[in-house]
């Protein structure tokens, strides 16, 4: 049985939503605010932001990460840029445009409710972080410094050089620690989720692993909040940061949370190629170089070996202009990542392996002068060079897209609150937001809304309007999950197969992105339905995972992980399959026009899919909620 | 699986020299290992991962060390290599070192930071939570989550938000500390300081936090700063050595208030 997802968006205009619901909900006294405990798991922007402004508040926060620093979080690694709709700039940004432009880029599969919200508080964002000191760049006059982004036509970014998601976690990561020494948080580092507890049908607690001693704890809560960013290493090489994984979002969704969109995953267009088997990760590259930068490989697929500059101008397809003359290089990121792979899909890509294209600056420093690309660029073409030892001063850069962002995630309400009451999720980890396909600079906006702004309020509301009984962690469900837990991580130790972990990693990120990447169709993701349980079963029979469960264990962790992408890969590959449309960041190459575009069918699928889970073996149910638009009109994207 | 894009010949042959230690008061040792057919586009966190699946192989444990990101910017990484912090090579963290910076043949050394104040937890994995004891000391500005001012009613000189953002630019990965001869954690500290107190919204705790961070430092157990200069050699943002002169000032100064505001209340 499907059952009825309930939204819970508030009735009213669209720009009054937020405003009339903050007034109606429950507060919580705040004398008995110190009486609830709430646990946060993360402590990226969402989660240090929401621990911290939580703990504020009163409430009694636990907050963990498996990191051994809460400022180490993958949050850091955001290079670009925050958006918020200040309009310093009076180029004619609104709320309603950032609102629109979320909602377009998104490709129409995105909440309005939501969004408009996160574009109303995305001003508020900005002043607090400048309170807490984030050095953003400033004009000379003082005032604060902005750029255009990610084919916005405003500049409404905001930006500290090329670390802005660095500078805004150190802000909320230093608010968190202020909470840590006053004694409103307790911090919990490398201590890594590995179950959700539900008991009487509400999130009351976790079980973690010290992952110093080894050691199971079960935590108890009032309150639960997910904040464990994105599922993007379901791929193996992407450029989220080595531990990044769908643990604790999918231990949650196979306690009841309605998992929504899994297959809407973005791919950043420009990236450095793998350069050998050994590749653990993939690094980006900033988009901004495609203001200069002209992307190109050879007509012909014999010159592929050739020294780049031995290839004629004649004999260089520059395809983003030829395809695309108005956006040409700029072309947004899904775009501009498929029209790369069909080039070396031709057979026509350059570097090891045929998986690369050039991006040249030839002509712009030909124009510009090498100071200007320099001033530019410089730190990013040293970042080229370190990592490729190639010069791209003077030969082409080689670029190729690779996986940067999930859009899908837990499902959750307007309140951010998911199918588990008392279960709330935030930043990546949740779906809300982005739609089909995230616009740069959002994704941090978005965890900081909700965790500065979003959750102190519905969480509120949540705890002065449920009835909590006490519970302790020895109640029956704490005991069970620990089980669950003990009986898994002994299961893994003991298999002492013959394959590494890593191993079956790289073997599921190949499936993944060979059929359920860039371009999906239903034989492709078919095979991967079949491959994908197969190699799993693997995995459990063969895996070789040596040391103890006490103790630091880096392949115990990994293992772990792995298994459960192993699990979740296979619900990817069924989302994608069910929604036969090609939107955003999904790509179904049996769904396009005539000359190659996403084409989208708003009559069947305009909605979020949200999967729940029926129980092991058995095949998940999908539950829609349907989007209605009552104040955008759908269009088709373009950018020709 | 597929042949191996790196074995192309180009590959080298190492033998690393790893420091092993089973547990936070286990005695650990050196141990040697072979590591051929290394490519030079690995980085170094590459190499040794290709080490440890060599390794798993045997059945032997794979070498424990901390990393994430591995884009120089999370702070996770931090090894002795061959008697530097991070390396050889100049602003870069050991996850952005390459291979190529080695030669076929070569011996490399890789060892945990060695302070009292970072003790090793396993192999290459040391304990760095007295950072964050420093920064909970008052490495923050107090401005809790609410509304504030509209983020441009301060302009702030463009040269006082790039001074603070050059000492923002610290990763907290303890590679100053490690390359200190007195294992002082000052780089860290006046980071900090001199990120938050360069800006005009952290004037008003300037003197607290200036004196609460530097007692924190302390207690830790890090060294005194003699100004050696090693920190700033082995700093992969670059953080300038400056920052310890701002440090000191504003400790001095914090220090003679705190005595004036003692002999005002009439406590002294
Ligand atoms: C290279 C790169 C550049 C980017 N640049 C930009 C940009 O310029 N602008 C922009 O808007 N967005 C950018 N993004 C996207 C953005 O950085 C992320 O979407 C965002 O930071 C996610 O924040 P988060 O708080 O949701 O999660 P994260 O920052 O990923 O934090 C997750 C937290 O959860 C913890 N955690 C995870 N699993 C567990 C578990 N099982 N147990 C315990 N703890 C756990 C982790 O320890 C961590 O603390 C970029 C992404 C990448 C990869
Ligand atoms: S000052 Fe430099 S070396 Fe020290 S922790 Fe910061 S980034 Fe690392
Ligand atoms: S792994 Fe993040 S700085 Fe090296």
């Amino acid at each position: 049985m499907s059952r009825k997802l309930d939204a819970k968006i508030p009735a009213g205009p669209l720009a009054e939503k937020w405003d009339t619901h903050r007034f109606e909900m429950k507060l919580v006294n705040p004398a008995n605010k110190r009486k609830f405990s709430v646990i946060v798991v993360g402590s990226g922007l969402a989660g240090a932001s929401a621990a911290a402004s939580l703990s504020e508040l009163g409430y009694q926060v636990s907050c963990f990460c498996f990191q051994d620093s809460p400022r180490r979080a993958h949050s850091i690694a955001a290079q670009g840029g925050i958006n918020a709709a200040k309009n310093y700039r009076n180029d004619g940004d609104s709320v309603q445009r950032l609102f629109y432009d979320t909602i377009k880029g998104g490709d129409f599969r995105a909440r309005e409710a939501n969004v408009y919200r996160l574009a109303q508080v995305s001003v508020d964002i900005i002043d607090q972080c400048v309170a807490q000191g984030v050095p953003f760049a400033r004009e000379y006059g003082g005032l604060l410094a902005n750029r255009s982004f990610g084919g916005a036509q405003v500049s409404r970014t905001f930006y500290a050089r090329g670390q802005t998601g660095q500078q805004l976690l150190l802000g909320a990561y230093q608010a968190l620690e202020k909470e840590i020494a006053r004694g409103g948080v307790t911090m919990y580092s490398r201590h890594e989720m590995l179950e959700l507890v539900v008991v009487d049908g509400k999130a009351r607690g976790i079980i973690v692993r010290d992952m110093l001693t080894g050691e199971l704890e079960s935590h108890a809560a009032d309150a639960v909040i997910l904040a464990t960013g994105g599922y993007g290493n379901v791929f193996y090489l992407s450029t989220n940061a080595k531990g990044c994984n769908v643990t604790a979002t999918w231990r949650a969704h196979k306690k009841g949370a309605a998992f929504a969109n899994p297959c809407f995953t973005q791919i950043h267009p420009t990236c450095i190629p793998v350069s050998g088997d050994h590749q653990s990760k993939l690094t980006l590259m900033s988009e901004s170089l495609r203001n200069d930068g002209r992307v190109w490989v050879p007509k012909k697929r014999e010159d592929c070996g050739k020294d780049p500059s031995q290839i004629p101008e004649a004999d260089r397809d520059y395809y983003l202009e030829r395809k695309y003359p108005s956006f040409g290089n700029l072309s947004p990121r899904d775009i501009a990542s498929r029209a790369a792979k069909e080039a070396c899909d031709d057979g026509r890509g350059v570097g090891p392996g045929g998986r690369g294209v050039y991006l040249d600056f030839a002509d712009a420093i030909q124009r510009l002068g090498r100071k200007a690309i320099e001033e530019r660029y410089g730190n990013l073409f040293e970042m080229y060079q370190r990592i490729t030892d190639e010069d791209p001063y003077t030969r082409p850069m080689r670029i190729y897209p690779a996986v940067h962002y999930t859009m899908g995630g837990l499902w959750v309400d307007y309140n951010l609150m998911s199918t588990i009451p008392g279960l709330h999720v935030l930043g990546e980890a949740n779906f809300s937001d982005h739609g089909a396909n995230r616009l740069g600079a959002s994704a941090l906006m978005q965890g900081l809304a909700d965790g500065y702004f979003v959750i102190p309020y519905t969480l509120g509301d949540y705890l002065a309007t449920t009835k909590l009984e006490k519970v302790t962690t020895d109640h029956p469900e704490f005991v069970a999950a620990k089980a669950a837990v003990e009986e898994r991580t002994k299961k893994l130790l003991s298999v002492n197969g013959t394959r590494t972990v890593d191993s079956f990693h790289r073997e599921l990120g190949k499936i993944m992105w060979d059929k359920c990447g860039m371009a999906r169709d239903a034989k492709g993701l078919q095979e991967a339905l079949q491959e994908i349980p197969k190699l799993r079963e693997e995995f459990w029979r063969n895996v070789k995972v040596l040391g103890s469960a006490e103790g630091l264990n880096q392949s115990l962790e990994k293992a772990g992980r792995v298994a459960d992408f192993l699990e979740f890969a296979e619900l990817m590959c069924l989302d994608a399959l069910q929604r036969e449309e090609s939107c955003g960041g999904h790509f179904r190459t049996e769904y396009q026009t005539e000359d190659g575009e996403a084409k989208r069918d708003d009559e069947r699928f305009a909605y979020v899919a949200a999967w729940e889970y029926a129980g092991e073996g058995k095949p998940p149910i999908l539950n829609k909620e349907p989007l209605t638009f009552e104040n955008v009109h759908l269009s088709t994207r373009s950018y020709k | 699986m597929s042949a191996s894009l790196h074995a192309t010949g180009k590959g080298m042959n190492l033998t690393l020299h790893v420091w092993r230690q089973a547990g936070p008061g286990a005695a650990g040792r050196i141990v040697d290992y072979a590591a051929p057919d290394i490519s030079p586009d690995m980085s170094f966190l590459e190499m040794l991962d290709v080490v440890n699946e060599r390794l798993i192989a045997q059945g032997e444990e794979p070498i424990a060390f901390d990393h994430d990101c591995r884009e120089g910017i999370c702070g996770s990484c931090g090894l002795m290599i061959n008697g530097s912090a991070h390396g050889p090579m100049k602003l870069t963290t050991a996850c952005q070192l390459h291979m190529r910076s080695f030669k076929d043949g070569d011996d490399i050394w890789i060892e945990p930071w060695r302070a009292k104040a970072f003790p090793v937890i396993k192999d290459l994995v040391v304990d760095r939570g007295a950072f964050d004891r420093i920064i909970q000391a008052g490495g923050y500005i107090s401005a809790p989550t609410g509304t504030p001012q509209d983020a441009n009613a301060l302009p702030i000189p463009k040269a006082d938000a790039d001074l603070a953002m050059d000492n923002a630019a610290c990763i907290g990965c303890g590679a100053c500390v490690a390359a200190c001869p007195n294992a002082s954690a000052s780089l860290f500290t006046a980071a900090k300081i001199t990120h938050l107190g360069s800006l005009p919204q952290g004037q008003p705790e300037r003197d607290r936090r200036a004196l609460a961070m530097v007692a924190q430092m302390d207690e830790e157990g890090f060294g005194g700063c003699t100004l050696h200069g090693e920190c700033q050699e082995a700093c992969p943002k670059g953080i300038s050595i400056d920052a310890i002169m701002q440090m000191n000032r504003d400790f001095v100064r914090a220090s003679a208030t705190a005595v004036q505001a003692k002999e005002w209340s009439g406590a002294a």
